[in-house]
């Protein structure tokens, strides 16, 4: 066991882990916010991908223990005051979601993309989006709803 | 999946972590995690200890030294792909960085971590062998040609760290793969570099561990060009067969990507 600290949609968290307890359990099971998902479990599905200190990561990938210290954001973290963000918005707009499941993922992963390239074309939200998978292949509303995100963001900004 | 228990070690300072390692024969070091962790929860890997790296800034860095390009053991993928030096000096090796793997693995996987790992299909080892890099570890600096020994090995001794990569600037240098279309990695990859009238060839994602391909390199040295190469192959029987792709296939694709890595060297 090891005792770590991390900040979860910024409220601080000190608990012991087991040094083998994979992040994305610590988020599901210890802490219950249950919006991260596990699809694949060996990085490749990006249905648990999380923000640690402002970048998108695979918390299926990680050991909690490495994110000692750390912020992290996990979808439940994103609205503000009852307020979608942007990117959740804008996926609700476009029907992104088919049975839900890759979504957090995906807008965890959408969030991330449009803070490092504020400038999007079709093309590049395609390749960007490449570590994540939608079982539905509902890939088409997603490429909407993230190009009118980052528009919207650019705009507002 | 959950890896088999282990105990988590934080390294305060490369020096702790090599006293660690020596004096823990079964530990592993954990930079990044995007392959070791895979390894662990499929028990391929079952490490006493796992020593973490991964705070240790002083080993991510970039740097330019006139003619070399000086990268540290923990920048991460998507820091060698973003970084203006090494866009400016070695473009091809920030296009390689940014074809691994996806953007969320890129944020957390180093290029320590990749060659010390030397998968067969991982990207940076074809750039590192075909650059004639020189990999520093906590003992001593490695020519490329020495460094990789075999699948999953290199001359690592168990207690060795890698700490930074030497690149030497080439004239020009390109790098093609066909990817992987469910893991993006290499299958195969093909560096090329050029200085002078010296010109290198190295393959990853076809056989068990990177190689070069010194009759390209040759025909290269001679003309730096496409149709240079065209009618070269690499031997079927030193390629590997498995579901992703059949040796012969293999041994097909490395001379079309040495052919499209050429190209993009060509610019
Ligand atoms: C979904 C997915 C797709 C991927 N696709 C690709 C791809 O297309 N191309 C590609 O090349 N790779 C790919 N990878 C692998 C990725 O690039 C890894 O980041 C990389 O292979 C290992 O780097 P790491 O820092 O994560 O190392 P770790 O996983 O932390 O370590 C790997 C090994 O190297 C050792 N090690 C780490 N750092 C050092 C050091 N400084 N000195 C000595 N030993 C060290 C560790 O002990 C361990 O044995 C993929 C990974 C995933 C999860
Ligand atoms: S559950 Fe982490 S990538 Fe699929
Ligand atoms: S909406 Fe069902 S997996 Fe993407």
């Amino acid at each position: 066991m090891t005792a770590i600290t991390v900040t979860v949609n910024g409220e601080p968290r000190s608990t012991d882990v087991e040094d083998r307890m994979l992040l994305v359990y610590f988020l599901r099971e210890a802490l219950r916010l249950t919006g991260t998902h596990i699809g694949c479990d060996t990085g490749h599905c990006g249905a648990c991908v999380i923000h640690l200190d402002g970048r998108a990561v695979k918390s299926c990938n990680m050991f909690a223990v490495q994110a000692n210290g750390a912020a992290i954001t996990t979808i439940e973290g994103l609205a503000k005051d009852g307020i979608l963000h942007p990117v959740q918005e804008a996926f609700r707009e476009h029907h992104g979601v088919q049975c839900g499941f890759c979504t957090p993922g995906m807008i965890m992963t959408a969030v991330d993309l449009i803070r490092r390239k504020p400038k999007l074309d079709r093309p590049t939200i395609r390749h960007e989006l490449e570590g994540n998978l939608c079982r539905c292949t509902g890939y088409h509303n997603i490429v909407n709803a993230i190009e009118t995100a980052a528009k919207d963001m650019d705009t507002n900004s | 999946m959950i890896p088999a228990s282990f105990v988590y070690h934080k390294a305060a300072s490369l020096k702790e972590a090599v006293a660690l390692l020596a004096a823990l024969p079964e530990a592993k070091l954990l930079a990044g995690g995007q392959s070791l962790i895979a390894a662990m929860k499929m028990r391929l890997a079952r490490p006493s200890d796992v020593i973490d790296i991964a705070g240790l800034r002083d080993l991510s860095f970039v740097r330019r030294e006139r003619d070399r390009l000086v990268i540290g053991a923990l920048t991460t993928h998507h820091d060698v792909a973003v970084s203006a030096d090494v866009q400016g000096a070695i473009p091809a090796l920030a296009q390689l960085a940014e074809g691994i793997a996806d953007p969320a693995v890129r944020h957390m996987g180093t290029l320590g971590g990749s060659v010390a790992n030397n998968d067969p299909a991982a990207d940076y080892p074809a750039a590192v062998l075909a650059l004639g890099a020189s990999v520093r570890t906590t003992r001593r600096t490695v020519a490329a040609d020495a460094f990789f020994t075999g699948m999953f090995s290199t001359i690592l001794e168990p207690d060795e760290i890698v700490t930074e990569i030497e690149f030497p600037i080439p004239e020009r240098a390109g790098y093609c793969k066909f990817r992987n279309p469910a893991s993006r990695y290499a299958m195969p990859g093909v560096f090329v570099a050029a200085k002078g009238k010296g010109a290198r060839v190295a393959v990853t994602g076809a056989a068990p561990s990177v190689f070069r391909v010194v009759d390209m390199e040759a025909a290269l040295s001679r003309r730096f060009a496409t149709d240079a190469i065209a009618d070269i192959s690499v031997a079927v029987e030193d390629m590997t067969s498995d579901l992703h792709a059949s040796a012969e296939y293999r041994a097909h694709l490395v001379t079309v990507m040495a052919r499209r890595a050429i190209q993009a060297a060509l610019g």
